[in-house]
Order: structure tokens, then C-alpha cells, then sequence
């Protein structure tokens, strides 16, 4: 939709947003999976190098469209950004990628499966996890215990395997290797002296930390942030874009949701910018920058 | 605990002895129960003269009932305290497993009929049924939001209750229209009751007579004749020797309970339960699947509910459904308990259950034991006006022995007193801040490889963390 790419694919996607009023549910997904989500990859973007394919996807609050037939792809190994102003359906979205609301219409791939429909938890089991926007720490338990929760499939979650006499050896020796992993994962992220406090006590920005290193602790391919720096000192909010510049150079794929207009054109290769429920504008930090529609809609004169 | 592994040097057996009694859970529970105990002996011998035997029986009592709400505390907190599911059925998934337990064990030419299945059937079968209440109840109710569970449940066990009272259930044919399988003559005896002549306390009668089913017919074998005449030359009855053996049971089951809720909580699968409980969408986030999780927790919950119920109900003999262990204000007897201790603590579960069923519970009726002996002479009136007559004369002795001889009811003025002030001064419980650590090992004994070095944290998982002390060695459990 970005004005400078006057693509076909891209004049039709965005005469299909301009006209269509939650006709999502009618565009029937046509030929595979792949192809259709193919189709949906953003121009200029291969495919085969798509992490997150977000296609029409659409939800209505009574009557309110939160979120217009959104569409857009996320390279993998990128860091990319989702601005908009408030209301502009940011997290709506993001409940919409993670399940936590079912799509009026509009489909969401993920590493070339179509995840549209999943519950929040097989979807986080695909390796595709979140943060919230207000850290939501587990609070009565400690920093040790919100790590050693994340692993996926952890044998001792089975009941039997938990209880039986038998059984137990094999999860403590499990556990024993967790450990060592959360232990590190403190380290990278400088929380290490806070491990037996319990979530509760933390201040907001060591939550922030603590929530990024538990989603990180599940192994995922790719995050998704909501305003990870939301209330963080500068000294801390380095500290995270640190890591998570770290995280991506080891191949994980990042969408941040960010209000800091700077912070986002500093450091993301490509942003995505919502208003009103759509998609304004997508595209590198510059191009965003200098468009008219989204200075109008949203930067005002400070850009 | 301590005292089982390997003795190093005397001093450490010791040390640790003496540390798990003033810091463990052990020793909580130990002054707790000894200070229950030196007041109920208070209350025995000021109450009307029994001697050593009545000593013995109020603490047998006194016990008995400490263990049966333990039991169903400890059940409850594994819904409530660990996993946050506001279960308030707890007497409907009793009298289930109850029910199951006499309709398995109740002899087939009865009425109503059973099965004639041995004992250990009817307990499984009795907990497995309750398992299974447990799921139908929770699959559609745990995909709505927590309070609906709490409606579905407490409707459930009045549902149950009336069920049982009904007399459309009172005989019936199971599978009576089904070609294929045998008519199965069966029955819950509505109004009347249910015969349940093999029930718990049959093993334990099994050790003192050659006629468990009816002591009378039959003779005492070697050792009831030793044990028995030993407490009686004490002045102890034989009755209560005999309750005494069974309570011995109920405190082995406690025990297994506390074990069971311990290992679940203490591993990966309680630390999920924690998070549902914290924050069921984080957890969802992190890719646990919490309807699985909740559904498992329920039925086990439900299962060892159902346990207690058949350990509680039927050891008279017989029941029906007027029995107050299935009425709804059991439910609340055992909430109210387990907020006393604190939901979460397993520790605390024990102490609320001990400290409601002797000072809440049966605490009344022994005051008011001591009262009407030394207070009140002559018969006391038996309507409200004739107690509050006397008052227009100034004279209250009436009034206070209508209060005494109604003191069963005060129980509910109490229990309304104390749920106020638990929760102005200690919403919590006693032991409720305590946040256990959910893993199967000490998770801040990083490179310690060793399994038996220093001191062991708190049965039920260990004190509040504090960064002052030194990270505690060795696993978690046995």
C-alpha cells in the first residue's frame, strides 16, 4: 500500500481496503495454503523468506471495526516495527496473531502454517510467542519459577510423570538441566540477583526484562513485543535493545509494537504503520518517515 | 523425615531434628495439635467426670475430626489453593464417591441391592466415580470464566443430594433396556438410607474381633483382647479403643494426601497450576494448554474428595442423604477451614482443618459441657420465650441455659465471627503468604550436585525466600 510501490498486487490490496467494509468473511481462501499465503506476502518480500503472514485479517467490537482487514508479512530474522496511534489496533492485532481473540475473518500464517483458528497455547507451541503491553508477571511466583515455567514440553507437566515414584527421577534430571538454562538466561539478562524474588516485588522495568527472558525461554523462532519499553529507564530500555538486537543476530524474528517514533526508525528495518483499524503505510524507517499519510495521520510536524 | 536418611554424626541428626521441629512444617503441626490436645484434656476434666477415658475419648475425637477435615482441606486446596478453581460442591463429589462406594460393597440381597464387590473395589470405585463427576462438571464449565465453575459445582451437589433423596432412584434396574448386558439391581434407598456393612472400618475391627461385621456375635482374637483390656484396665471403653484404631487410619490417609499434593505441587505440572492460578493467560502464552491442566487437577481433586467422603461417611454403617457430610454447609465447613490455614499450604491445610474441627467444630460443645455443670442447675427451658421471659426480671440464667443447650447453633454465629475477623486482620489464613516454590529440586542450588547436603527446606515447600539466607542444598523430596 505504500505509495511509492505501484505495484499490481499492491494497487489491488489497497483498493481492496479502500472498498471492502468487512467483506474478509466472502474472500474465501482460494488453492493451498501456501499459495494463498503466498499471495499475501508483501511485495518485494520472498515468500520462502516470510516468517509471520498477517492476510485480511479482521475483528469488530459491537460494531466497531478494532481491526479493518489488516494485512501484512513479517521477514523472518527481521526486526520489525507496528506503529499507530492509540486505538489504532495494535494489540488488538496482537491478540488476533496469538489467539486470544478469534478473527471475524482473515487468516494468519506462521512459518508457512495457517494458524488462524489455533488456541494461544499451540500457537506459542509453534514458536511463535508475546509479551503484553502491561507486564503480566506471574506475582506470587519468583523470577526462578516464571523462567522454569516457560520450556516447552516438560515431562513433569505430565501428572503421572510428576507423581509417580518411578517416574520422578527422570523429571528432576530434566529439571536439573532447566535449571542451568534459566540460570544462564538471568545472566544474559542481568536479573540474576533477582531470583528468588518473587515476580510481585519487581520494579516495572526489571518486569519488562523478566518477561522477555520467560518468552524467550520458550524457544521460540519469533516475538512478539508490545511496547517492551513501556515505563523503562533509558539505561534499562538499552539494555533490552541490546538483547533483543543479540536475539535476532541468533535468527530469532521480532514485531514490536512502539510508540517511540525514534526508537522504531532507529532500529527496525521495516515498519508497519496502523491507523484506524489498517494499515496505513508499511516500509523501511525513511521511506515512513517522509510519507505524507502517516505524518498526517499520526507523526504531526515532529518528523 | 529428617530422622529416615542416613545419620552423618549424631550432632547433625540432631541439628536437623531439632531445625525441622522449630523451622519445619513437623513441628508446626506438633505444637499446634499438643496445644489442641493440653486444652481438650482441660475441657475432659472439667467437664462431667469420666476419668482417663474421657480424656482419651475427647482426644480421640478431637483427632478423628482434625483428620477427616484435614483429608477434605487438603483435597480442596489442590482445587483452590493450588490452581485457583473455586470448587464449592466439595460435598457433592463426597456424596458421590460415597454412594458408589455403598452401591459397590452393599451386599446384593440387600435393600437396596449392591454389587457385593469387595472393599478396596468400592473405594476405587468410589474415587474414580467422583473423578469422573468431576470432568462432566468441569469440561463446559472450565471454559468460562472462574466464577461459573462455582455455580456449576454447588448446583451440582445439591443436584446430587436431591438426586439421592428421590424416590425414583430409591431401587432400580441398571441397563434393564440393554440386551447385551446383565440387569444390575440397584439402589440409593432415598430417604432411608443405605446399608453399607463392609465399609473402612471392617479391617480395623478385623484386628480385635473374629466377627468384624458384628462385634457382638463374635469373640475378640488375641490382640483385641490385649489391646482392649490394656486401654480398659485405664478406664478407656471399648468403643473407643476402637474409634481410636480407626483415627489411626485416617491420619495414615492425611498423611498420604499430604504426600500426593506435595509431589504434585512441588513439580513442572504444580508449576503450571500456580501460573493458571496467577495468571491463566500468561500461561496460555507460554504454551500450556490450561484446560488440560485444570481438567487433570479437578478430577484428582474430585478423586481424592470422593476418598474422603467414603473414609468420613461410612464408617457408622449406613448412610442417607440427610447425613450433614453431604449438605452444602459442609462445603463451607471445609472453605472455612482452609481459609483458617490458608489456601495454598499444604501445612496450612492440616493446621486449619485441626484448629476448625476443635475450636469451631466440637470446641462449643464441650464448653458448653463445662458450663451446664458448674452453671446451670434444673432442666433448661426449652422455647426462646420461655428463656427470654426470665429477663424482664432481670434474671438471664434461663436464657443462658437455652443458649447452652442450643450451643450447636452458635457454631454458625462463631464461624460467621471468625470468617470477619480472618478476614480484617489475615485474609490470607495463617500460612497463606507462604509462597511454596513449585519444582521438583531447589531450584537455587545451581551447581550443587549433592542430594544430601544441608539442611532440607520446609515440607511444603520452604519460607518465604530471603535473599540474607543461604541458599539451601539438596532436592526437594525423597
Amino acid at each position: 500500500m505504500s505509495e511509492d510501490r505501484p505495484t499490481a498486487e499492491a494497487a489491488e490490496a489497497s483498493g481492496a481496503t479502500a472498498s471492502a467494509d468487512g467483506a474478509a468473511a466472502e474472500r474465501a481462501p482460494d488453492g493451498t495454503e501456501a499459495t494463498s499465503s503466498e499471495d499475501a506476502v508483501r511485495d518485494g518480500l520472498d515468500p520462502a523468506d516470510a516468517s509471520l503472514v498477517v492476510d485480511d485479517l479482521a475483528k469488530s467490537f459491537g460494531g466497531i471495526d478494532a481491526v479493518d482487514e489488516v494485512s501484512f508479512s513479517v521477514e523472518r530474522g527481521s526486526l520489525t516495527g507496528l506503529i499507530g496511534p492509540n486505538g489504532a489496533g495494535k494489540s488488538t492485532t496482537f491478540n488476533l496473531i496469538t489467539g486470544v481473540h478469534e478473527p471475524d475473518g482473515g487468516r494468519v500464517s506462521f512459518e508457512g502454517h495457517d494458524i488462524t483458528g489455533y488456541r494461544t497455547a499451540e500457537i506459542a507451541n509453534e514458536g511463535l510467542v508475546r509479551t503484553f503491553q502491561i507486564a503480566r508477571e506471574l506475582e506470587e511466583m519468583t523470577v526462578l519459577e516464571n523462567l522454569m515455567l516457560a520450556p516447552r514440553n516438560q515431562s513433569g507437566e505430565k501428572l503421572l510423570n510428576a507423581v509417580a515414584p518411578g517416574l520422578r527421577g527422570s523429571v528432576k534430571a530434566e529439571e536439573r538441566e532447566l535449571r542451568e538454562e534459566v540460570w544462564e538466561t538471568l545472566e544474559l539478562f542481568e536479573i540474576d540477583h533477582l531470583a528468588r524474588e518473587h515476580a510481585g516485588n519487581l520494579s516495572g522495568g526489571q518486569r519488562k526484562l523478566l518477561e522477555l527472558a520467560r518468552a524467550l525461554m520458550v524457544d521460540p523462532s519469533m516475538m512478539l513485543l508490545d511496547e517492551p519499553f513501556a515505563g523503562v529507564n533509558p539505561t534499562l530500555e538499552e539494555k533490552l535493545l541490546d538483547r533483543v538486537h543479540e536475539l535476532r543476530e541468533a535468527g530469532l524474528t521480532f514485531l514490536l509494537v512502539e510508540h517511540d517514533m525514534d526508537l522504531i526508525m532507529e532500529h527496525c528495518e521495516h515498519v508497519i504503520v496502523m491507523h484506524q483499524g489498517q494499515v496505513l503505510a508499511e516500509g523501511p524507517p525513511a521511506e515512513i518517515r517522509s510519507n505524507e499519510r502517516v505524518i498526517d495521520a499520526y507523526l504531526g510536524e515532529d518528523v | 523425615m529428617s530422622g529416615s536418611d542416613p545419620p552423618t554424626t549424631d550432632g547433625s541428626v540432631r541439628d536437623r531434628l531439632r531445625t525441622e521441629l522449630r523451622e519445619g512444617d513437623a513441628g508446626l503441626i506438633a505444637v499446634v495439635m499438643g496445644s489442641i490436645y493440653v486444652l481438650f484434656t482441660i475441657f475432659a476434666v472439667l467437664g462431667p467426670a469420666q476419668g482417663v477415658g474421657g480424656v482419651v475419648a475427647a482426644l480421640q475425637a478431637v483427632t478423628f475430626w482434625t483428620a477427616l477435615y484435614a483429608m477434605l482441606v487438603l483435597a480442596l486446596n489442590l482445587h483452590w489453593g493450588y490452581a485457583g478453581l473455586f470448587n464449592i460442591g466439595v460435598a457433592g463429589f463426597m456424596a458421590v464417591g460415597v454412594y458408589t462406594f455403598a452401591a459397590i460393597t452393599a451386599p446384593t440381597g440387600g435393600t437396596p441391592p449392591g454389587l457385593g464387590l469387595p472393599l478396596w473395589v468400592g473405594v476405587v470405585g468410589g474415587m474414580l466415580m467422583a473423578a469422573i463427576a468431576g470432568a462432566v462438571i468441569s469440561l463446559p464449565a472450565l471454559r468460562l470464566r472462574a466464577d461459573y465453575l462455582a455455580i456449576v459445582t454447588v448446583a451440582f451437589s445439591e443436584i446430587v443430594r436431591l438426586s439421592l433423596l428421590s424416590t425414583t432412584f430409591e431401587q432400580f434396574t441398571l441397563f434393564a433396556n440393554v440386551p447385551f448386558l446383565p440387569d444390575i439391581p440397584l439402589g440409593s434407598g432415598a430417604g432411608r438410607g443405605i446399608n453399607i456393612p463392609i465399609n473402612p472400618t471392617i479391617p480395623v475391627k478385623s484386628l480385635y474381633y473374629t466377627n468384624p461385621g458384628n462385634p457382638a456375635s463374635g469373640s475378640r482374637t488375641a490382640v483385641g483382647e490385649a489391646v482392649i483390656s490394656a486401654f480398659g484396665a485405664a478406664g478407656v471403653r471399648e468403643t473407643v479403643v476402637v474409634s481410636l484404631t480407626y483415627t489411626l487410619v485416617l491420619i495414615a490417609f492425611v498423611g498420604l494426601f499430604y504426600w500426593l499434593l506435595r509431589r504434585i505441587g512441588n513439580s513442572p505440572f504444580g508449576r503450571v497450576l500456580k501460573a493458571i492460578r496467577e495468571d491463566e493467560l500468561v500461561a496460555n502464552s507460554l504454551g500450556k494448554d490450561t484446560r488440560l491442566f485444570k481438567v487433570k487437577v479437578f478430577m484428582v481433586g474430585c478423586a481424592l474428595m470422593g476418598l474422603g467422603g467414603i473414609l468420613w461417611e461410612t464408617q457408622k454403617g449406613y448412610t442417607d442423604p440427610t447425613a450433614t457430610t453431604f449438605m452444602p454447609i459442609q462445603t463451607f465447613y471445609i472453605f472455612i477451614a482452609l481459609m483458617i490455614g490458608g489456601a495454598g499450604s499444604n501445612t496450612g491445610s492440616v493446621l486449619g482443618g485441626g484448629l476448625f474441627a476443635s475450636l469451631l467444630f466440637l470446641g462449643p460443645q464441650y464448653v458448653s459441657r463445662i458450663f451446664s455443670k458448674y452453671f446451670v442447675s434444673g432442666d433448661p427451658p426449652t422455647t426462646f420465650v420461655a428463656a427470654v421471659g426470665p429477663l424482664g426480671s432481670l434474671d438471664p440464667g434461663p436464657l443462658f441455659a437455652y443458649t447452652l443447650q442450643n450451643v450447636s447453633s452458635l457454631r454458625f454465629v462463631l464461624v460467621g465471627v471468625v470468617l470477619i475477623l480472618l478476614m480484617q486482620y489475615r485474609p490470607t489464613g495463617l500460612l497463606g503468604h507462604r509462597k511454596e516454590v513449585a519444582a521438583s529440586i531447589d531450584l537455587f542450588d545451581r551447581e550443587g550436585p549433592s542430594d544430601s547436603d544441608g539442611p532440607r527446606p520446609a515440607a511444603d515447600g520452604g519460607r518465604p525466600p530471603d535473599r540474607s539466607v543461604p541458599p539451601e542444598g539438596g532436592d526437594r523430596d525423597e
